[in-house]
């Protein structure tokens, strides 16, 4: 029964009625409106519900609301900003780039707040402890430190000076503007889906299965429904409908109707007046499984006789295999001066965002379905809805809200989406489905495990003659983006160092373990890490030093790899100078004392695919622009901002094409109701497609602003610019207009001002044979990374040190979000070296079970052990790209993984193929290679 | 997102005999909560479904730190934050302070007490899961089950200790003040935690832990702390141990050892040596640590790993007992070995 209780949050006194049972959390959230706290784990161990009480930062998601003092103060992100503005941390939080999907970041900005408050300069060491227990997914907290630094500055007094240039040539582009939603994220005011709350809402919670492999002989749902609170229990009958990403490919269900593949997977859904009733019901539905052998790994998918996920599948249980040959590799292979040879083995990881997935499914009385989902891809999920739900497309609206971080985990249509559709349409009234922590994890779609053999070899140039590879990938139990994973796995690693001859066969197994799918780096993280590794191994071979290595067999710009992909630009050889010489390397490499190492490794990266996932002859990315007689602008496109802040990069070209502040841009992104078609924040697709759809349609406008204001002014179109609010002659900079007064002139001379933009796929990329055009990207990034470590010999734990990382992104349109999009690869990289691993059962009964789905046993890194990261962007400028600009959001990830393992050769001579580098693992290689060399 | 499931009455007494009596009426239908950082989290996961929950909060009799006297006195309710920053205790039981401030992260230690680590509860892969997980699994001995997924045989539960505060408090020669409407007891730890990970301690579900005695260290008493962790915060001991010894014209005397987060009670090394402190002395306490020490898959990380640290965390913590410079680094090595000394 419910209470009243007396609350005092951000100096108002609050009476709210509130179960005992309530976290002071689900008060402030649910009952209060103060929805900047955010659930992120569930049970205390990621601090995104960090709040003040009494200066002091506790955990609201761990506090009975009942059991805070009514004279306590509760300070929340609402309460931080005053009335003249924000606070020095939210400031300086925004102006560092530190807000990037920003779902953790009320709770950092408040630890940050209390930490100032007692300690005005802190050092480093300080601050990293203060935000130890706030976990950040994004930032790699290198912007959150610079942040926290400069708060302590701008209330110590100092005087603080924004850099205000932009880049040669340019009013706006290249220089370090604020993030369109900046101040939306550091107030806590950016809606997120668990934000959103309808009158009369339903909530659901789906039953999962807690058999690994099984199949469903019958489900009763007859007590769950007469449970009071119960509105509509659902079972896979009502959408039996297959659907999946690729179209080829559709093999999952909304709720499974006769076997279950992996533990978690979807059986029955419930909405409920709330989520407890909801939960309790799902307790009374009864299903009766028939367990099935569960397979574990790909090599005992593939065995003969192993019982199929997908019965009566022509291929079994192979997903998909891919076997490509360039030039002639044995022969290259048996004249080579040089061969290494590696047997790599990563373990899958999750990507882990800080917001679980959460939806908000709406049918109005038009017969309208409105879907709010933390979705990266609101297309997909259009067509996805349209197809399972059978209803037209037109009657569909899918809006994606602030997303709390994805990294490709929230790429795939889901399941939860669909069945809150048609529980929604079903029941009449709004649904929410908000997943818990564990729910994220059976969700998945993580990056790939895979087992990688290679065979590398070269001449006695150190000229690089052949490679060859055997990749075998655990897919899980669905094909999600299987299809591409599979070709990437191969297909990615033939630049920036190439060789003359390649062969790759790479196998995609199902599994019974939750579906594995695209994570930040799609396919080739894995493959580069053991390449890199190759590399590292042939230079010792051969007595080169490693990145001279790298140097010899650089592919170059303008220039086709050994399997077809054309390379536009290519930065990778100033990205290897720029590390080189900021890590000492030339000095330091091999001389350091025993335990200490430094290693390099490189890569390169797609910027968007050349095809679409769907084939199709229409934009992959369309824009919709136009500028009212305000001064204003808006700019509508597809596109998801996931964090890595796509509003801003449209609201900046556009503000830089039309000489106005981008202040003065809005954007409406990921609406499909009111944004063009984009296809979504994957394959670091959209700073180079929605932008060259962006550029395109502001210059359109900006020509019909050109001919009214040349008109007016009476000079020529052709020499009239603009920038900083105005449009001007350049013979006379003098005559000119404000861009306001230009749109007006605009407006009056050809009606409304507005224009489209599109992307257009060049159909002419990509290797001349079957499968060539997959991996064909319209251009390439390059990254190049140094890493130093110290090694602990007796513990084999692996410290960080220090991790240079320049990468080469074409042309840095906004500097602070390309860093942010580097030091957050870089984190995310190294976490996978360090400690991440999706591994199961424990050795106990369920094999299928995964080892504690939270953040507690998946540990993500925190701010104390994090490596320093220092970012170097590197400008190519790339023909092909928007302004000369290419991707930066994935490609800086791939190196940290080799260059660490390379780094810690060079500490303590030991190979270490499998990650993550438990320190177990480092000790047991230490020892190993001290019983080899003592031996010998 | 995880609600907690069942509701309950939240009483708020402001003695401890109020508290008393609230045991007394409920009996384990109640449950006493201060910080609820352990708690909170239990019921979340379905391992309590309490009816009442005793708030111990407001009893500010349970919030002092008495360092006067020959024998320091420190309130059940005082916070982990402030044992870890407060300038008494730093000064009078610095391995205690290092250990309280190497507890989760920054939130956690300003909830926690010092009472509800001492009686936190044991831990195992197994039990801190979600029912659902739990389910799957076919439940444990702990809650709902029959089996123990980790010995696989048995029917002893084998969670662990899991306390940053028990070993160091256990070699400090600890007592901890129970009291209970028969009266008042004082345990010290070796006498207080059972090797049971159903229930690890000897406190009756009647009884309520008030306050923690600790000797005043001798001079010449050299004391260290050391957590082996993956992360610099948030994660709970893969293994920790204090040590302490009097340092006597370089002998070392009355020594003591107590190993953790490997079963449910934390593990006090027998047969310790005395003699000259020196490399040999050192070796065979690192030596008997070794043979004694039998780590579990309770925990989620390399067992032989776990076992091959402790010689390495013995001799780290002599290291810092003795002042010399060791490899200490909080929260900056990928596995933080941290020590202190008095």
């Amino acid at each position: 029964m419910k209470t009243l209780i007396s609350l005092t949050i951000n100096g108002e006194l609050h009476e709210v009625a509130a179960r005992p049972n309530h976290t002071l959390l689900e008060v402030l959230r649910y009952d209060l409106g103060l929805t900047g706290s955010k659930q992120g784990c569930d049970k205390g161990d990621c601090g995104a519900c960090t709040v003040l009480v009494d200066g002091q930062p506790i955990l609201s998601c761990t506090t009975l609301a009942a059991m805070v003092p009514p004279d306590a103060g509760v300070t929340t992100i609402e309460g931080l900003a005053g009335p003249d503005g924000l606070d020095p941390v939210q400031e300086a939080f925004d102006r560092c780039g530190a807000l990037q999907c920003g779902f953790c970041q009320s709770g950092m900005m408040l630890s940050a707040r209390a930490l100032l408050d007692e300690t005005p300069s802190p050092s480093d060491e300080q601050i990293r402890q203060a935000l130890g227990g706030n976990l950040c997914r994004c930032t790699g907290y290198t912007q959150i430190f610079d942040a926290v630094r400069l708060a302590a500055r701008i209330e110590r007094g100092e005087p603080v000076v924004y850099d205000p240039r932009s880049a040669d040539g340019y009013a706006v582009l290249g220089g370090r503007h604020r993030k369109a939603d900046g101040h939306l994220k550091a107030t806590g005011r950016a809606i997120y889906a668990d934000d959103i709350s309808l009158p009369r809402m339903l909530h659901g919670k789906i039953l999962r299965s807690p058999h690994p492999h099984a199949e469903i002989a019958a489900i009763d749902t007859t007590a769950a429904e007469a449970l009071p609170g119960v509105v509509a229990v659902l079972t896979g009958d009502a959408l039996p409908t297959t659907y999946g990403v690729i179209p080829w490919t559709m093999d999952e269900q909304a709720l499974c109707t006769d076997r279950v593949r992996f533990v978690g997977d979807e059986v029955a859904a419930v909405v409920a007046v709330d989520e407890e009733t909801a939960q309790r019901a799902l307790g009374l539905i009864a299903v009766d499984y028939r367990p099935l052998p569960a397979l574990m790994t790909p090599e005992e998918a593939l065995a003969d006789d192993a019982p199929l996920l997908f019965p009566g599948r022509r291929k079994g249980n192979l997903t998909k295999r891919v076997a490509l040959d360039f030039g002639e590799v044995d022969a290259a292979l048996d004249s080579a001066h040089a061969v290494v040879e590696g047997d790599y083995y990563f373990e899958g990881t999750a990507h882990a965002p800080i917001e679980p997935h959460c939806v908000v499914a709406e049918y109005d009385a038009r017969g309208l379905l409105t879907v709010w989902s933390s979705t990266q891809i609101p297309h997909y999920v259009h067509r996805t809805l349209a197809r399972v739900l059978e209803l037209p497309a037109d009657r569909i609206r899918v809006i994606q809200p602030a997303l709390g971080g994805a990294f490709g985990g929230k790429s795939d249509p889901f399941g939860h989406e669909l069945v809150a559709a048609k529980l929604a349409m079903q029941t009449g009234r709004p649904v929410k489905f908000l997943l818990d922590r564990e729910e994220t994890f059976h969700t998945h779609r993580g990056r790939h495990p895979m087992r990688m053999k290679m065979r590398l070899a070269a001449d006695a140039e150190g000229k690089l003659t052949a490679l060859d590879s055997d990749i075998t990938i655990d897919g899980g139990a669905y094909t999600s983006f299987g299809l591409v994973t599979t070709y990437y796995s191969g297909q990615l690693l033939t630049a920036p160092t190439g060789y003359a001859t390649y062969r790759f066969d790479s196998k995609r197994a199902f599994t019974n373990k939750p579906p594995c799918g695209p994570k930040r780096g799609h396919g080739s993280v894995q493959p580069r890490f053991a390449f890199e590794i190759q590399l590292d191994k042939m230079a010792e071979k051969l007595g080169i030093d490693p990145i001279e290595l790298r140097r010899r067999n650089d592919v170059g710009p303008d220039a086709t790899t050994v399997n077809g992909q054309r390379i536009t630009s290519n930065g990778f050889l100033e990205c290897l100078r720029v590390v080189e010489e900021a890590s000492g390397w030339k000095e330091r490499r091999g001389k350091l004392p025993y335990g200490r190492g430094l290693g390099v490794a490189g890569s390169m990266y797609i910027s968007g695919t050349a095809y679409p996932v769907y084939p199709n002859e229409m934009p992959q990315s369309g824009v919709q622009l136009r500028v009212d007689r305000s001064g204003r602008a808006h700019v509508m496109c597809g596109a998801s901002d996931i964090g890595q802040g796509s509003d801003t990069m449209l609201s900046l070209i556009v503000a830089e094409e039309l000489g106005i502040d981008p202040s003065k841009v809005a954007v409406t992104s990921s609406d499909t109701d009111l944004s063009p078609v984009d296809l979504g924040a994957y394959s670091s697709r959209v700073t180079f497609m929605a932008g060259l759809a962006c550029q395109e349609a502001a210059r359109a406008v900006a020509a019909k602003i050109r001919e009214a204001v040349g008109s007016t002014l009476e000079v020529p179109s052709k020499e009239l610019a603009c920038g900083n609010g105005r449009w001007f002659w350049l013979r006379d900079p003098t005559r000119g207009v404000t861009a306001a007064e230009a749109f007006v002139l605009a407006e009056a001379a050809f009606g409304t001002v507005g224009a489209t933009g599109g992307y257009r796929t060049d159909t002419s990329l990509g290797g001349d044979y079957r499968g060539g055009t997959i991996g064909a990207s319209p251009a390439y990034s390059f990254t190049a990374h140094i890493a130093e470590v110290e090694v602990d010999p007796e513990t084999g734990a692996v410290r960080v040190h220090k991790i240079w990382a320049a990468h080469d992104c074409g042309f840095a349109l906004n500097p602070t979000l390309v860093e942010g999009q580097i030091a957050g690869s870089v984190y995310m990289g190294w976490a996978e070296v360090a400690m991440e691993e999706q591994t199961f059962a424990y050795g106990g009964p369920n094999p299928g079970l995964l080892r504690g789905p939270n953040l507690l046993d998946y540990r993500i890194p925190t701010a104390v052990e994090t490596p320093e990261i220092e970012c170097f962007v590197v400008e190519s400028l790339d023909p092909t790209g928007p302004y000369g600009a290419k991707e930066a959001g994935e490609g800086p990830l791939h190196p940290v993984l080799p260059a660490v393992a390379n780094a810690i050769h060079d500490a303590v001579g030991i190979r270490l193929d499998t990650l993550p580098f438990h320190p177990a693992r480092v000790r047991e290689a230490i020892a190993a290679r001290a019983q080899r060399e003592g031996g010998s | 997102m995880l609600r907690i499931a069942d509701t309950f009455v939240i009483e708020r007494p402001r003695t401890v005999e109020a508290a008393l009596a609230l045991l007394a009426t409920h009996g384990e239908r109640a449950r006493l909560v201060a910080g609820g950082t352990d708690l909170l989290v239990n019921i979340k996961h379905g391992l309590h479904a309490p009816e009442v929950l005793v708030d111990l909060k407001a009893i500010d009799d349970l919030r002092r730190i008495d360092l006067d006297g020959d024998v320091y006195e420190i309130g059940a309710l005082v916070g982990i934050h402030t044992l870890a920053a407060h300038p008494g205790v730093a000064a009078a039981l610095p391995a205690l302070a290092h250990a309280a401030g190497l507890i989760a992260g920054p939130q956690l230690r300003r909830m926690g007490t010092l009472g509800g680590n001492v009686c936190l509860d044991t831990r195992c892969v197994y039990i801190n899961q979600t029912p659902r997980w739990r389910e799957a699994l076919g439940f444990c001995i702990k809650k709902d089950g029959d089996t123990c997924h980790v010995t696989g045989v048995g029917k002893k539960c084998v969670a662990a200790a899991s306390n940053d505060t028990a070993p160091v408090l256990w070699v400090l020669g600890a007592e901890v003040r129970l009291v209970s409407p028969r009266g008042e007891r004082v345990v010290p730890l070796d006498g207080f935690y059972r090797n049971d990970g159903e229930r690890n301690t000897v406190l009756e579900p009647d009884e309520i832990l008030t306050h923690v005695r600790i000797p005043r260290p001798a001079e010449t008493r050299r004391v260290a702390y050391q957590k082996l962790r993956l992360r610099g915060a948030i994660d709970y001991p893969m293994l920790n141990l204090a040590l302490a010894f009097d340092l006597d014209g370089g002998e070392v005397r009355d020594p003591a050892l107590v190993i953790s987060a490997i079963a449910a009670r934390p593990r006090p090394i027998k047969r310790l040596p005395e003699g000259p402190l020196g490399d040999d002395l050192v070796e065979q306490f690192a030596e008997l640590a070794y043979k004694q020490t039998r780590p579990l898959t309770n925990i989620n990380a390399d067992v032989q790993w776990r076992r091959d640290m402790v010689p390495v965390l013995v001799r780290r913590a002599f290291a810092a007992a003795r002042g010399e410079p060791h490899r200490e680094a909080t929260g900056e090595l990928v596995v933080a070995a941290e020590a202190s000394r008095l």
